[in-house]
């Protein structure tokens, strides 16, 4: 999936930057990029709310009910952000290789490596102190989740495989390398019932965000995107991955070394993923097990597409996804729909928002005679 | 994209956020005396683990002054310490059961600590005295239910091979597997059992799977430990075996090949805390029991089993629930040729050193790693 990079009638960042256009008219784009995504939302709002009236409930009282559970109260808030914390990071897995015009869909798998990564670490360095250990997980995270990810990006440069698939592959390998450890060789023998690696210890749980019932990895995560953005949309290595997305051959002729970029931003993606596990470990779970492959990575990329790979636009949308999460519980037990009525309406989010791409630049009105 | 668009679309947001947010007053939830947080990990019609589970919960709802709300699907991350706080913030919940064996360290331990007034009942977990005071766990033997129904699955196999598909080799399930066999080898010693392990709890295709090949190897009784035993279930009917059904009563899917089967008695359970807690007794924080305390069940005979394995199963049972009965009772060899349990020693169901159990009996033709 493309980045809108170069689309003439979205212009994006630097290049929008260096036409310096109207005032009007950027507003008139920008409004755009609040309207359509608004109206797709709203549109699936009501699809959901017709689909749920089939099922002999009062719409109202789902639009109310989710509203509550989201963002009625101070708790529906820290309940959405938690949920939201994982996917802006497993999220940037799928946006950042994508403005090379690579689909990695293999968040999942360098989450879980990066999660092991990250407890071997810390179990290795038990005695030091806890601020070194935590920087020695996220960095172990983050090389771990970068190098998994990094290795369908040179599969994809130097043999020619296809990164979708093999990133995919690569998440069941991932799990498996996860179970055999944590079942093996790092099992904790007193964990009977559950196999689980030793504890990281309580001194080394980073915890949550002061006056936040919402762990680090949320504000870590925004951090992250806020980097992601700032690298692909201002600096000249953005630049140049985003030429070589757009033109693999142009960026060739150029003299852009696209290996290189492959390389690099396969491992920051990875690294993203990988930060997360390293943050489940650190701030939820406190150890490795199977609770880790919770589908986080999955659910990235679908953030990242309804943000259209925009590493700024994940923010947002991981919120609002994190939103539905928080809001599905209370769905199940006010409404007592089932719990799959949640991924309908995801899904139908979904199908809406890439339906709506073909609206942009047709609202002549939004541009140039608007504001 | 630059960050005047997003801070417009964030500032649309949140003025729609406020206005709604002004318009809607909060509703309370209705109000109940008590109301009891369920919260189960897979789908609660899963014909399994959850689904014993939803039914014990059902089973509170005509009960006065309860309000029962339920949650499925939650996974075994913090979105579980979220759901039992919004159970607690927006419902009321002042009683929980999160059921999943994953949900307890460090998640309900967690929640437990943050809210000292309120109870925490878990299934499966091993409460210990440095764990919260207000939690608690439960669990029952149902190894026994498994002890009777291989009886039946002895009586019944032809080819004295039997299947059983299983999750994980931990604890809890070789302790099924075992007992299983142990009855069936009171019923016929030269039997065996088959074990295929998938890997996890909830594995569709490879249950399937599992299912097919041991049925092509000549076994014509299969079980199994997974969370769903759907699967096991319709596929081994369809190609003509026989079932011994785990976690709730299978019958319905194979009514002409359902032996017997062990299942979870909750709908008993959760009526005796509910009732514990409302009156203000202190509910145990260890909790097990197997038949005789009705923790368990023995799903009833399918109309195929003959009169001589109702009669050899009814026995093994009743003994179960007079306690005169020891199940795990030396000599007790593993498949490798190890003495396991030594001849004289019995260990009976609250023994420790059987929640560590690591070895398949004389019989289990399979690997625990």
């Amino acid at each position: 999936m493309k980045a809108d990079v170069g689309a003439p009638l979205a212009p994006s960042g630097l290049g929008q930057l260096l036409r310096l256009p109207a005032y009007g008219r950027k507003v008139g784009g920008a409004a755009e990029f609040v309207v359509i995504p608004a109206l797709a939302l709203a549109a699936s709002l009501v699809l959901f709310g017709i689909f749920v009236a089939l099922f002999g409930k009062n719409p109202l009282d789902l639009y109310f009910y989710m509203y509550q559970g989201a963002f009625g109260t101070w708790f529906s808030w820290q309940n959405t952000l938690t949920r939201a914390a994982p996917l802006i990071l497993t999220a940037l897995c799928t946006a950042l290789p994508a403005q090379l015009g690579m689909v990695i869909i293999g968040g999942e798998g360098a989450l879980l490596i990066g999660a092991l990564s990250a407890t071997g670490a810390a179990l290795a360095l038990e005695s030091a102190p806890p601020l070194f250990v935590d920087l020695a997980m996220a960095a172990a995270g983050m090389v771990g989740g970068g190098l998994w990810i990094m290795l369908s990006g040179a599969l994809r440069h130097y043999r020619g495989v296809n990164e979708t698939i093999s990133s995919l592959l690569l998440v069941y390998i991932a799990l498996a390398i996860l179970n055999y450890l944590v079942e093996g060789p790092m099992r904790d023998p007193t964990s009977l019932n559950k196999p689980s690696t030793r504890e990281i210890g309580a001194d080394n749980m980073i915890g949550s965000i002061p006056g936040l019932d919402v762990h680090w990895g949320f504000a870590f995560g925004i951090i992250a995107a806020l980097l992601a953005y700032v690298l692909i949309y201002h600096t000249v290595f953005g630049f140049a991955a985003r030429v070589a997305g757009g033109n693999i051959r142009a960026a060739k002729v150029v003299g852009l070394n696209v290996g290189k970029l492959i390389l690099v931003i396969c491992f920051l993606a990875g690294a993203a993923a990988g930060l997360a596990g390293m943050m489940e470990v650190a701030a939820v779970q406190g150890r490795t097990n199977a609770n880790l492959a919770a589908g986080y990575g999955f659910a990235g990329i679908l953030v990242a597409f309804l943000a259209r790979q925009n590493p700024l636009a994940v923010i947002p949308v991981s919120i609002l996804l994190g939103g539905i999460g928080a809001s599905g519980g209370l769905l199940q037990r006010r409404l007592g729909l089932p719990d799959a009525s949640v991924l309908v309406l995801e899904g139908v989010i979904f199908v809406m928002v890439l339906a709506s791409d073909s609206l942009y630049g047709r609202f002549g009105f939004l541009r140039g005679k608007a504001a | 994209m630059n960050f005047d668009r997003i801070s417009r679309r964030r500032v649309l947001q949140g003025t729609a956020a406020l206005t709604l947010g002004a318009a809607l007053p909060l509703r309370p939830a209705a109000a109940a005396e008590t109301t009891v947080g369920f919260i189960y990990v897979g789908s609660r019609d899963d014909y399994g683990y959850n689904q014993a589970h939803a039914a014990g919960a059902a089973a509170l709802k005509g009960m006065p002054g309860i309000k029962v709300v339920e949650e499925e699907k939650v996974p075994e991350t913090d979105a579980v310490e979220k759901t039992m706080e919004s159970m607690i913030n927006l419902d009321g919940a002042t009683l929980l059961f999160p059921t999943s064996f994953g949900y307890y360290n460090p998640h309900m331990i967690k929640v437990a600590q943050k809210h000292p007034k309120l109870r925490f009942q878990h299934c499966g977990g091993l409460w210990s005295e440095k764990d919260p005071k207000n939690a608690g766990s439960y669990f029952g033997y149902i190894d026994e239910a498994q002890h009777v129904s291989g009886v039946v699955a002895g009586y019944m196999s032809k080819s004295g091979k039997l299947g059983f598909v299983a999750a994980k080799p931990i604890p809890q399930v070789l302790r099924n597997i075992n007992a299983f066999t142990m009855g069936a080898k009171l019923a016929n010693p030269k039997v065996t059992t088959q074990v295929i392990f998938t890997g996890d709890w909830s594995m569709p295709v490879k249950e399937a799977e599992a299912t097919n090949s041991l049925i092509d190897q000549g076994v014509d009784v299969v079980t199994c430990h997974v969370d769903g035993p759907k699967t096991v279930v319709e596929n081994a009917a369809r190609r003509g075996a026989m079932v011994g059904g785990y976690h709730v009563n299978q019958a319905v899917l194979a009514p002409q090949a359902y032996l017997s089967g062990a299942e979870w008695n909750w709908e008993v359970l959760y009526p005796r805390f509910v009732k514990m807690f409302t009156a203000g007794e202190t509910i145990p924080n260890f909790y097990r029991g197997g038949l005789k305390e009705e923790i368990v069940k023995v799903s009833p005979y399918g109309p195929m089993v003959s009169a001589e394995a109702r009669k050899h199963a009814d026995e093994v049972k009743a003994a179960l629930i007079a306690g005169s009965y020891v199940i795990f009772k030396g000599p007790v060899a593993d498949n490798k040729g190890n003495m396991v349990i030594a001849s004289g020693v019995a260990r009976g169901q609250t023994d420790p050193e059987l929640e560590k159990m690591n070895y398949l009996v004389d019989g289990v033709i399979g690997a625990t790693s």
